[in-house]
């Protein structure tokens, strides 16, 4: 007998989950495209970003709004400042540079939150309520809406911005060829600055949403471990990719995890996603809606 | 200093081959050795004994992780599982059929070299990052594995305690015996990884990192050299593991975790890309940094922290000091320590005439 409420449920919680991993993937989607690089720091960001928020609400008493503008503002110019200091310096290095130092980031941003502001698990509360809304046989957490609502406004946003806006056009024609673009005139230092600042910005939403739903510590950067999956499947370098990605991950690792987790003991969610990128990596190596790259000698 | 490589003539190209092509080397690592066998197993106690085990340990992975990324150009973040396989291997050799050490160490080996192979296959098709991401897949896929199949694991705690390594009879039960045997392991896995480096092997890993497409142009087999590259070097990390495992006493997955291919990473970017000094280098570096930062506090951090402050301050200490080095060497000496110690031996090459 198939439970179709219970596939439903996974479903729709898939669905709502897996629009908030594309909002962490959309950062580091938007450091891909504009600056080739990547941010294996992304889930750190977020965690940064959720504790400046907690810490503004819990230990500051400031109202949410202005927590949330002061963690922006912060993000975006520890994006600016990140740029300048260590990923400028990595431009036309191996591969293996750049990764080795946002990893190295990471391990700064892991220690440097609990070392400042202790390593207990901060609530982040929102003025969401907890009742989950009941639409027939679903129940939803109103706060996974709130989080896949945000996560589709800047999707859309970003979409827009790079298709049309002049500083997302000049943004991927950095990406494209940053010598071609120098000469057409673009300042290509500052534009990576902009992407990182931007990332930072993009981190601190996907840390208030996540924070609330999962409390502030050490692990919630452990989110971070989902980008890759999501943007593999995707495509590293699109944001449309981002948002079908996160929603394949979403579904599958629900699914995966309500119907296998009974038989294997646990941890399908961390599983599942893991292998079905392994199968994309050998099949579609660019993702559904990345751009190939062609190598010429 | 001056005169160290006067009248030293190449007239065969097997004196131009040479591990240590100068006498001064030669001496070098003939006094290095002397005082690594007799003096200081002589000189120290248990416990300093104890960390240059960890250290010959990590020598042994580090080697292994450079001769794949520094020499080859293959990215692997997943060295940790390697080691873990290696370790779970040994561990079930050694409880269930009862295998002496000198079988469970080498088939520990092995067992990581296919599956480091395996998680090797994608490199064919994709490189750099993706190749990083297909290879943290593979940590994390192990990682679940070893966990989650109790036939491995053996048990709830996923731990499976190994007896006392036992060789010619002798078994090595203190720090002492067991620093003499890593020793032999480490100069085994230099000695190895020199000679692999100026074989065939060895110059098709550096042709395939200089540039892949131009190497299989002058007739290399790509893929294959990959392979085996991969596979040589999860050999290393699986003695590695074996090696860890025996350590302990006990083979424990959460010894293997991400964070150890972070560890590795780290030693061999810090060291130093593609060079086997590099690999020690770093091993000693990164092993004995989280160990002196505990002194360091535990000496000089009372003064301004309370003891219950210091226990949050010290992990978290280590992992930004790690995370700054990390970034220090690849912003400001991307050819790691190996270059520095390079540009001292070069200053003391000509000196007192520098000109």
């Amino acid at each position: 007998m198939f439970d179709w409420q219970f596939c439903a449920l996974l479903l729709s919680n898939g669905v709502l989950i897996g629009l908030m991993y594309s909002l962490i993937a959309l950062g580091f989607v938007l450091v891909y495209k504009a600056t080739d690089a990547f941010n294996f720091a992304q889930g750190e960001f977020v965690m940064l970003s959720g504790l400046l928020v907690a810490v503004g609400l819990g230990s500051y008493g400031a109202p949410l709004w202005l927590a949330v503008t002061v963690a922006l503002v912060l993000m975006a110019a520890f994006g600016f400042g990140l740029e300048r200091v260590v990923l400028r310096p990595m431009i036309g290095r191996p591969v293996i540079a750049v990764i080795m130092a946002t990893i190295g980031l990471a391990a700064v941003l892991r220690g440097f939150g609990p070392l400042v502001w202790g390593a207990e698990t901060k609530p982040l509360p929102l003025p969401i309520p907890d009742t989950p809304i009941v639409l027939g046989p679903l129940l939803i957490p109103p706060i996974q809406v709130v989080g896949a609502a945000t996560s589709l406004l800047f999707l859309a946003g970003f979409g827009w911005f790079f298709l049309r806006s002049r500083i997302g056009v000049a943004m991927r024609a950095v990406a494209d060829s940053q010598q071609v673009a120098m000469a057409m005139g673009i300042n290509v230092e500052r534009y990576f600055a902009l992407a990182w600042a931007m990332t930072g910005v993009v981190s601190a939403l996907g840390g208030v949403v996540w924070g609330n739903l999962l409390g502030v510590d050490v692990h919630l950067s452990l989110v971070g471990l989902k980008v890759f999956p999501v943007v593999i499947l995707g495509g590293m370098d699109s944001v449309p990719g981002a948002v079908v990605g996160g929603l394949i991950v979403g579904i599958v690792e629900n699914v995966a995890a309500g119907y296998l987790d009974p038989y294997v003991g646990g941890g399908t969610k961390d599983f599942a996603p893991y292998v079905l990128m392994i199968l994309a990596l050998m099949v579609r190596p660019y993702g559904l809606f990345g751009k190939e790259i062609i190598e010429r000698v | 200093m001056i005169h160290r490589e006067c009248g030293v003539l190449k007239t065969s190209y097997e004196a131009d081959m040479a591990l240590y092509p100068l006498p001064i080397a030669r001496w070098a690592v003939g006094a290095i050795a002397a005082v690594m066998f007799a003096v200081l197993p002589l000189a120290l106690g248990e416990y300093y004994l104890s960390l240059i085990n960890l250290v010959s340990i990590a020598v042994v992975g580090a080697l292994g992780l450079n001769l794949l990324v520094g020499y080859t150009g293959q990215i692997s973040v997943g060295h940790g599982a390697f080691m873990s396989v290696g370790a779970y291997t040994a561990a079930n050799l050694a409880v269930r059929l009862h295998a002496p050490f000198w079988i469970a160490l080498p088939l520990g080996g092995l067992m990581a070299a296919v599956i480091g192979a395996l998680v090797g296959i994608p490199s064919l098709r994709i490189k750099g990052l993706y190749l990083a991401i297909a290879t943290l897949a593979g940590q994390f896929i192990i990682e679940w594995l070893i966990n989650h199949v109790t036939w491995i694991s053996g048990g709830v705690q996923a731990s499976i305690e190994v007896p006392r390594p036992r060789l010619f009879g002798f078994e090595i039960a203190s720090q002492r015996a067991m620093y003499f045997f890593l020793l032999v392991c480490v100069v085994l896995a230099i000695v190895a990884a020199l000679n692999l480096l100026r074989s065939r092997i060895g110059r098709a890993f550096v042709a395939i990192r200089d540039h892949d497409i131009a190497a299989e142009i002058i007739g290399i087999d790509i893929f294959r050299y990959k392979l085996i590259a991969f596979a040589i070097s999860s050999f290393y990390a699986g003695v590695t593991g074996v090696l860890y495992t025996y350590y302990l006493g006990v083979a424990n997955y959460e010894q293997f975790q991400i964070t150890v291919s972070i560890d590795y990473l780290a030693m061999i970017i810090i060291g130093g890309l593609g060079s086997v000094l590099g690999s020690i280098f770093g091993a000693i570096f990164v092993t004995l940094l989280p160990i002196l930062i505990r002194y360091a506090m535990e000496a000089f951090g009372g003064l301004l922290f309370s003891p219950a402050a210091l226990l949050n301050i010290i992990p978290n200490l280590r992992l930004i000091a790690f995370g700054v080095l990390i970034m220090v060497f690849l912003v400001v000496e991307p050819e790691g320590l190996n270059r520095l110690w390079r540009n001292i031996r070069n200053y003391f090459r000509v000196w007192p005439f520098a000109y």
